[in-house]
Formats: structure tokens, C-alpha cells, sequence
């Protein structure tokens, strides 16, 4: 009983801590543990949106330029990610990536590694995020005027070049909707990661919450957390849009 | 590849589909009715009202479901056996539930998605419609009854069947606060028998099938109202 009283007295927040305490970035406060988890969760999307840049610029040039099978293949992927459930996908994934690199490390003789959680949310996510941003980039693609694409090849610009002079700045403001879209979508999606098992900001939220018995405050924290990234993503996208856009006419 | 399991399970897999379909249904006509309301008050309520509903759409627009989630079923559920006479009521069985809570946090969620895309449809009706019925004479509420509403979601149609289709895909996140949908009955599976890629291969066909029914349900309702052009 003594021990207990000498604890309690040690761990002032245990009695009947104030929001602030439960907040604070120092321990005991659980302020720290909900900023070091935004922390990787803006490092994931970051991850996830670039990587899913890539896919989808090589599925978007496959999808256009490829021969029939390699159509045939990337209509599978977009179809199937765009059908299936984020978080079965996410978790499918999550197991098969793991699982296959592990298999693939034994085949040649090495043992089997903990693959970083890290690596793998910003590889699954980014898979995802492939998915879309190749029907997305497709979508801005197709919507150049042709004459535009033809009269670069006219001036004998190759291939790069065109990309980089002609395609790539007409592409950005049909492009821009739909890829501020997606990054909304991959920092909603990655609150699945959660479920795996990866301790990013909705998982440090659950656990900070589990531990104080807090749940409203934590989660309304978390919740918070989120919207003010979105809102200030929101004001970059438009401002990324409206300097793509100049020299457009504007829309009536 | 061993789906032995699938026999004895599958009184299991068809209540869960029973409850995602479920979850589904009641998400998404809820969720309509208060679109409605939401878009209505965005494109003509008074300065407050329209403030309002625009924060709310912000508000469930800008965060996760799953922490939206999370928030109702464990931060308001902790506050409710506190309101008085509660636990004694006949609603107690309901609200204590898991199900409750998802139900209402989807149906909130999806009126905020589906409330920006009304709007837009709203906003989409040309102009000379509804002075025609106006010139009829119409009452405010007769006209967005019978021309403002109506022309709207059939404006709206085929993007209400991707959010449909989108809220389907969120559904399996109930499984998080103890709602047997289909996706935990994947779970549970692989908690008993140990097999990681069967059951979700299973209940991947069963949303893929969903999907297809949902899209062909709004071709079929579009088809019933083709869009002259």
C-alpha cells in the first residue's frame, strides 16, 4: 500500500492530470508520442505520393505508347486496386510483400529479415496511390491538344524533350485536381496502416488514448492533427494550381 | 492454395455480408438525406447556415474515417453510459453495440462527401428551368420538389455510384470496432485456421461482386432517365 501511495506521488499525472499535461510534448505527457507519429505519417504519405508519381508516369506512358500485353497488364493493376478495399489491399500486400521478400532472402540462402514497417506502408500505399495516378496523368495526357504534341515533333524535339518542354507543362493544370485528389486520398489511406501494426500517428493515438482512458481528447487531438494538415495542403495545392495555370484563360 | 475452409465457414461469410450490405444500405441512404440538407444549405441557406455546413463537410472531409471512427466508438462511446436513464432504456442494446457506432460515423462521413458532390449538381441545373417553374408559379419547396432536386441527382447520378462504390470500400474498417462484416470474418478465419491469403482472396470476390452490382444498379436507374444531349 505504502509503495502504491510513493508511486502515485511520483507520477503526478496519474491522479487527475489537466488536458495540458495529458498534451504536453515531455513525458508524462503523450504530446511527444502523437508528434513523433504525425512525424512519420507525413514522411509516409511524402514516400507514398512520389512513389506513386513514378508509377503512375511509367503506367500512364505504358497505358498510351505500350504494346498490348503491357496495356493488358497495367488495366489488371488499376482495375484491381481500384476494386478491391484499401484496407484488404493494404493488409494483402503488407503480408505478401513481407512474406515474399522473406521467401525470396531463403531461396538464396540468407535468413529471414523484420522488414521496416516504414518502408513497407510507404511501398503498399504507394502502390495504391500508382493505381490512380495513372488513370489520373492518362486522363491529363489525353486531354493535351494533339497539335501541340505533333508540332514538337515537327521542330524535331525528341522524345525527353518533348516530355519535359511540351507534354509536361500542359499536362500540370489538367493534371493538379486530380493528383491534390490523391493526396488527400494517401493521408486518409494512411490511417490504415494503423490496423498492420505500424505506429503512426492514428496507432501512437490509439495507444496514448488505450493508456490514459483519454479517448475523446486523444482522438480529437489526432483528428485535429489531420485537418490542419489538410487545410494547409489544401492552400499549397492552390496555389501550385493557379501558378501552372498562368497565362490560361480563366474559366467564366 | 486450400479452401477447405470455405464449407464450414460459410454460414459465417454470408451473415458478414449480410452486415457490410447492411452497413452499406444504412450509410448511404442516411447519408443522402442529410446531403440533402447539407448541399440545400450550401447553395441557398442564410450566411450562418451555410457557414455551417460548409465547416461540416471541411470538418469529416479533412480527417481519417478511421479516426472518425475511432473518436465515436471509443471517445463518445466512454461518455455514454454517463447519460442518465441510458443504460436502463430500450436503446441500450442497440448503442452499445459496435455496429451503432460505425453506422453512425459512415452515414456522418458519407453525408459530407456526397453533400460537396449535390452541391456541385445543384449549382449544375441551368438556371432556365427553374425560372420556367418559378413562372409557373411554383412555392419555393414545390420547385426544389418537383425540378431543383430531381434534375440535380440525376445530374449527380453516375458520381453517386463511385461514392457508393467508395463507401463500400470503407466499409471493412468497422471490423476495428468489433462489427463481424465480411473483412473480419477473413480475420477471424486466419485467426483459426492460420491461412493469410484464402480468406481475404474470398471476401475480395465478394466486394468485387458487390461493386459490380452496385455499378449495374446505377446504369440500369440511369438508363431509366437518359440524358438528352
Amino acid at each position: 500500500m505504502a509503495a502504491l501511495l510513493v508511486a502515485e506521488e511520483a507520477n503526478p499525472i496519474s491522479t487527475n492530470p489537466t488536458v495540458w499535461q495529458l498534451l504536453s510534448p515531455y513525458p508524462p505527457g503523450w504530446g511527444g508520442m502523437l508528434l513523433a507519429g504525425a512525424a512519420s505519417t507525413v514522411l509516409i504519405w511524402i514516400g507514398a505520393y512520389l512513389l506513386g508519381i513514378i508509377i503512375g508516369l511509367a503506367g500512364a506512358a505504358g497505358k498510351l505508347k505500350g504494346r498490348r500485353p503491357v496495356v493488358a497488364l497495367l488495366d489488371g493493376y488499376t482495375t484491381a486496386v481500384r476494386a478491391i478495399p484499401e484496407l484488404i489491399l493494404i493488409i494483402g500486400l503488407y503480408y505478401a510483400g513481407t512474406d515474399g521478400i522473406n521467401r525470396l532472402l531463403s531461396a538464396f540462402g540468407i535468413p529471414p529479415i523484420e522488414i521496416n514497417g516504414f518502408f513497407a506502408a510507404v511501398l503498399v500505399l504507394g502502390l495504391v496511390q500508382g493505381a490512380y495516378m495513372t488513370e489520373v496523368l492518362r486522363g491529363a495526357i489525353l486531354a493535351i491538344p494533339v497539335g501541340q504534341i505533333e508540332a514538337a515533333s515537327a521542330f524535331g524535339m525528341r522524345p525527353w524533350l518533348r516530355f519535359r518542354r511540351i507534354v509536361l507543362p500542359a499536362l500540370m493544370p489538367n493534371a493538379l485536381p486530380g493528383m491534390a485528389n490523391l493526396w488527400m486520398s494517401v493521408t486518409k489511406d494512411s490511417a490504415l496502416i494503423a490496423v498492420v501494426g505500424y505506429q503512426e500517428l492514428a496507432l501512437a493515438t490509439r495507444l496514448a488514448a488505450g493508456n490514459t482512458k483519454h479517448y475523446f481528447l486523444f482522438f480529437f487531438a489526432a483528428a485535429v492533427i489531420y485537418l490542419v494538415i489538410t487545410l494547409v495542403s489544401n492552400v499549397l495545392f492552390g496555389g501550385l494550381e493557379s501558378h501552372f495555370r498562368r497565362g490560361q484563360p480563366k474559366a467564366a | 492454395m486450400d479452401f477447405a475452409w470455405v464449407s464450414t465457414y460459410w454460414p459465417l461469410i454470408v451473415a458478414g455480408a449480410m452486415q457490410t450490405v447492411l452497413l452499406l444500405a444504412i450509410s448511404v441512404s442516411f447519408g443522402f438525406i442529410l446531403a440533402i440538407g447539407l448541399a440545400l444549405a450550401q447553395v441557398s441557406g442564410t450566411p450562418w447556415l451555410r457557414w455551417l455546413a460548409r465547416g461540416y463537410c471541411t470538418l469529416f472531409r479533412g480527417t481519417p474515417l478511421l479516426i472518425q471512427l475511432w473518436l465515436f466508438y471509443y471517445g463518445v462511446g466512454s461518455f455514454l453510459p454517463m447519460v442518465p436513464g441510458l443504460r436502463e432504456s430500450i436503446l441500450w442494446p442497440v448503442v452499445r453495440e459496435g455496429f451503432f457506432f460505425a453506422a453512425v460515423s459512415f452515414t456522418l462521413n458519407y453525408a459530407a462527401y456526397e453533400a460537396e458532390v449535390l452541391r456541385g449538381a445543384l449549382l449544375a441545373v441551368p438556371k432556365g428551368e427553374l425560372e420556367a417553374g418559378r413562372a409557373f408559379g411554383m412555392s419555393r419547396f414545390t420547385l426544389l420538389r418537383r425540378i431543383w432536386l430531381p434534375r440535380a441527382i440525376r445530374i449527380a447520378l453516375p458520381t453517386i455510384g463511385g461514392e457508393v462504390v467508395l463507401q463500400l470500400k470503407a466499409t471493412p474498417l468497422a471490423f476495428t470496432v468489433t462489427v463481424m462484416d465480411l473483412y473480419a470474418v477473413a480475420y477471424k478465419v486466419r485467426q483459426d485456421t492460420l491461412l493469410v491469403y484464402e480468406p481475404l482472396a474470398v471476401v475480395t470476390v465478394f466486394y468485387v461482386c458487390l461493386t459490380l452490382v452496385i455499378t449495374r444498379a446505377f446504369r440500369l436507374v440511369e438508363m431509366q432517365v437518359p440524358i438528352r444531349r
